[in-house]
C-alpha cells in the first residue's frame, strides 16, 4: 500500500502531496494518455448514418453481424474448444458402438451403428444449449453484457448474434461428427435432399434450444453453476430414443422418452437418412418428421419470450 | 444533511450529470412498499439500518425477505469537466447509482439527466454520450486488444474503416500499441484496465463512469489508471468515479459526494470536507515523558478557544485544535526552544478523508483487508469532539 497517505504528522502544514509521484516514477511513463483520446480525435466520431426509425432494422442486422463475427472469432481462436465439446459425443459413440454395441439389441437384424449415429447427432444438438448458457454466463460475469447494454447498439443484437453464431457452431459440430460417423461406417441411405433435410432438422432443434440456453445463462449465478447444468442436460439427452428404443424401457420412462423432443428429431433424422427406426406404434413415434418440426416451434414459443423477459429484467 | 440540491433546470448545460431524488428498491416484490413518500421514509428510518446490514457484501441486490432501498433519494450534480468522486461504505448505493446513470437499471423514483438527456426517456441519447468502466475489465478475453476496440467501434456505429482507425488511435493513446495483437488474457491488471478505458473512450464521451476502477490493481496499476484518468479529465471529459479508496478520491476528485444508505449526506471539495470535519491541529511528540507537562503548557497557549491539550495514552504525544496552523507551529516551537525542551516531532495536521468518512457515515471505509490505518496513535477517539467544535 505504498499509495496510502503518510499518516505521521508532517513538519509543515501539508498540502496534499501526491503519493503517485513516487510510484509513477516507474520506468514506463508509458501510461500517459494524450488529450486526443477524449477530444481531438482525427477520426470523425459522428454515427455513420443518421439515426432514425428506418435505420433501426439496418443497425439491428449490422450489430448482430458484429456480434456473430466476434463469436466466430472465438471459435477460430479456440479450436481446442470444439474438440472438448465434441469429446463427449465422440467418446459415447465409440463406447456404444464398440463396447456396448454387441450387447445392444434394437430390433432383429438391425445394425446398431446405423441406429446410434443419428442419435448421437441429436444428442450433440441437445447438449448444445449448455454452450449457449456458458457463453451467456461468461459475458455476464465479465461485465461484457453490461458494456453492450450501456452502448447505443441494438439491444437485440446480443441475443440474435449469439443465436446465429451458435447455429453456425452447431453446423460445424455436425460436420465433424458426420466425418467421424462416415469413418466408423455409417451411411445415409436417403437421397441428398432427404439427407440435407435431416441435418436441417438437427439444426432446427439446436436453434430452439438457444432460448433455453440464454434463459439458463441469465438465471444461473456463475460459471460453476453453469457447468452443473450437465445434470439437466444428461437426462434430457439420454432419456430419449438416442441410444435405445423407448419401447425397451419401463413403461412410464418409455413414455417420457418418446415425448422427449430429442427423440422426435433423432427418429426423424433416422427416417430421412433411411436408418433403422425404433419399433414403436404410438402416435408420437409414428410421426417423427412432423414432430421434429413442431417441437422446436413449441420450445421457441415458450422459451424465447421467457429469455427476452429475463434479459429485460437485467434493467430492473 | 445538506446535500447540494441541483436547481430544477440546467439551461446552460452546466452539469454533465444531474440526479434528483433517485430511488431504487431491491426486494422480493420488485416494487417498493407503498410507492409514495410516507411509507418509504419509515423504511429508511429505524428498519433501514438492519436491512442495510443484512444486504452488505452483495451490494444488497439480493437481500433477504425484506428488501431495501439501494438508493433512497440520491441527489447528484456533477459540473461539466470535473472529476467527481462518489464515496461511501459498501452497500451505500454507489454501484446502483452508476448503473442507473448509465441506463443499465431503471430507477423506481426520481430523475436523472446525463449529458443533457433523461436516462429513462432517452436512454439511447445518453448511451451515445457516456463511457462505462465497471468493476470488471469488461473486455473480450479471446479477441486481441485491437479486435476488441474495433468491435466496440462498430457497435458504436462508426463503420468498419473508422472503427479501425479509432482503434489504432486509442491503442496509441493508451500505450497499448505493442500489445495490440495480443489477447487481454495475458495482460497485467493495469493494461487490462487501460484497454477497458480505451473501449469506454471510443466515442470520446462527455461523461466517463468509473466504478471502482482500481480495485484489485497493484500500486503500479493504480498509478497508471490515475494518470489516465487525470489526462482524460484534463482534456475535458467529465469523470464520475466511485471508489472506496479514500486516498484515490482525495487525489483525483475535484468534488466528492459522500453517500450512505442511498442518500447524499455531504458534497464538497476534498478540502472542504476535511475542513467541515475539523480544522488543523497541532501535534507535538515529546522526546521524553517528563517533558510532557512543558509541552502541554506550550500547546495550551495556542489552542483554539482555550481548548485543553490532550495527551496520548501511551506515547508522549500532545495535540490540540488550532486556528492558524503556521502561527501556532512557530509559536510553540519558539516557546519550547526558549524552555530548552527538545521534541521528537512537531507538526500541523489536517484531518484525513478517513476521518471525514468515519464522522459522516459512522463507519470506517470498508475495504476488506486493505484499509489503510486511519491514525498512527491508537487513542484517536479523543480527538473527534474538539474537531467538531471548529
Amino acid at each position: 500500500m505504498t499509495a496510502a497517505p503518510d499518516p505521521a504528522p508532517s513538519a509543515v502544514p501539508s498540502p496534499a502531496v501526491s503519493p503517485s509521484a513516487s510510484s509513477s516514477a516507474s520506468p514506463s511513463a508509458s501510461s500517459s494518455v494524450s488529450p486526443a483520446a477524449s477530444s481531438a480525435s482525427s477520426v470523425s466520431l459522428a454515427p455513420r448514418e443518421p439515426e432514425g426509425r428506418e435505420r433501426r432494422v439496418y443497425w439491428a442486422v449490422a450489430d448482430s453481424w458484429t456480434i456473430v463475427r466476434r463469436d466466430l472469432t472465438h471459435l477460430v481462436r479456440q479450436p481446442a474448444n470444439i474438440a472438448w465439446q465434441l469429446g463427449f459425443p465422440i467418446v459415447s459413440v465409440l463406447l456404444f458402438v464398440y463396447v456396448f454395441g454387441s450387447a445392444m439389441d434394437v430390433g432383429e437384424g438391425v445394425d446398431y451403428k446405423a441406429y446410434a449415429m443419428p442419435g448421437m447427432f441429436a444428442m450433440t444438438m441437445a447438449f448444445g444449449f449448455m454452450n449457449t448458457a456458458m457463453a451467456v454466463v461468461v459475458d455476464r460475469e465479465r461485465g461484457v453484457t453490461d458494456r453492450f447494454r450501456s452502448m447505443p447498439m441494438a439491444p437485440s443484437a446480443v441475443v440474435t448474434g449469439r443465436g446465429v453464431s451458435d447455429v453456425v457452431h452447431a453446423a460445424l459440430d455436425l460436420v465433424v461428427l458426420a466425418v467421424i460417423a462416415l469413418v466408423v461406417g455409417w451411411r445415409s441411405d436417403g437421397g441428398p435432399v432427404a439427407t440435407l433435410a435431416g441435418f436441417a432438422l438437427l439444426l432446427w432443434l439446436r436453434f430452439a434450444l438457444i432460448w433455453i440456453g440464454v434463459l439458463l445463462g441469465l438465471l444461473v449465478p456463475n460459471q460453476e453453476a453453469a457447468g452443473n447444468l450437465f445434470a439437466v442436460a444428461f437426462p434430457f439427452g439420454m432419456v430419449s430414443s438416442v441410444f435405445t428404443p423407448p419401447s425397451a424401457m419401463p413403461d412410464w420412462l418409455g413414455t417420457v422418452a418418446m415425448w422427449n423432443p430429442v427423440s422426435s428429431t433423432a427418429n426423424a433424422v433416422r427416417e430421412l437418412f433411411g436408418n433403422p427406426l425404433p419399433a414403436g406404434d404410438s402416435w408420437i413415434e409414428q410421426h417423427p418428421v412432423l414432430m421434429a418440426w413442431v417441437w422446436p416451434v413449441i420450445v421457441t414459443a415458450v422459451f424465447l419470450p421467457l429469455a427476452v423477459r429475463r434479459f429485460q429484467r437485467l434493467g430492473r | 444533511m445538506t446535500a447540494t440540491r441541483p436547481s430544477e433546470a440546467d439551461p446552460d448545460g452546466e452539469f454533465s450529470v444531474l440526479a434528483q431524488g433517485l430511488r431504487k428498491w431491491y426486494g422480493p416484490g420488485g416494487k417498493p412498499p407503498g410507492a409514495g413518500g410516507a411509507g418509504a421514509d419509515g423504511t429508511s428510518g429505524g428498519g433501514g439500518r438492519d436491512s442495510e446490514d443484512g444486504g452488505k457484501g452483495g451490494k444488497g441486490r439480493k437481500s433477504g425477505r425484506t428488501g431495501r432501498f439501494a438508493l433512497d433519494g440520491l441527489d447528484l450534480a456533477v459540473p461539466r469537466g470535473t472529476v467527481f468522486g462518489l464515496l461511501g461504505p459498501n452497500g451505500a448505493g454507489k454501484t446502483t447509482a452508476v448503473r442507473i446513470l448509465t441506463t443499465l437499471v431503471r430507477p423506481d423514483g426520481g430523475s436523472a439527466r446525463v449529458g443533457g438527456h433523461d436516462v429513462r426517456r432517452e436512454p439511447r441519447a445518453v448511451r451515445r454520450r457516456i463511457g462505462l468502466t465497471g468493476q470488471h475489465a469488461a473486455v473480450d478475453e479471446i479477441l486481441s486488444a485491437r479486435q476488441n476496440l474495433e468491435m466496440f467501434g462498430r457497435l458504436f456505429h462508426l463503420g468498419a474503416a473508422r472503427a479501425r482507425r479509432r482503434a489504432d488511435e486509442l491503442l496509441e493513446h493508451f500505450a497499448l500499441t505493442e500489445a495490440a495483437d495480443k489477447q487481454p488474457q495475458g495482460f497485467s491488471g493495469g493494461m487490462r484496465r487501460r484497454l477497458d478505458l480505451a473501449a469506454s473512450m471510443i466515442l470520446a464521451p462527455e461523461v466517463l463512469f468509473l466504478d471502482e476502477p482500481t480495485t484489485g490493481l497493484d500500486p503500479r496499476g493504480r498509478s497508471e489508471v490515475w494518470e489516465s484518468v487525470r489526462s482524460l479529465a484534463a482534456a475535458g471529459t467529465t469523470v464520475l468515479l466511485t471508489t472506496h479508496y479514500l486516498d484515490e478520491a482525495d487525489k483525483l476528485s475535484d468534488r466528492i459526494a459522500v453517500i450512505d444508505r442511498g442518500r447524499t449526506i455531504r458534497e464538497d471539495t476534498p478540502e472542504g470536507l476535511k475542513r467541515a470535519v475539523g480544522g488543523a491541529r497541532i501535534e507535538v511528540r515529546a522526546a521524553a515523558p517528563e517533558d510532557v507537562p512543558a509541552v502541554v503548557r506550550a500547546v495550551a497557549r495556542v489552542a483554539a478557544d482555550g481548548a485543553e491539550p490532550r495527551t496520548g495514552a501511551e506515547v508522549p504525544l500532545v495535540h490540540a485544535p488550532v486556528r492558524d496552523g503556521v502561527a501556532a507551529l512557530t509559536e510553540v516551537a519558539a516557546q519550547l526552544r526558549a524552555e530548552g525542551v527538545t521534541v521528537e516531532d512537531i507538526g500541523v495536521r489536517r484531518p484525513t478523508l478517513d476521518e471525514v468518512f468515519l464522522r459522516l457515515t459512522g463507519a470506517p471505509a470498508e475495504e476488506p483487508g486493505a484499509a489503510p490505518p486511519p491514525d498512527p496513535d491508537a487513542d484517536g477517539s479523543t480527538r473527534s469532539p474538539e474537531g467538531a467544535a471548529v
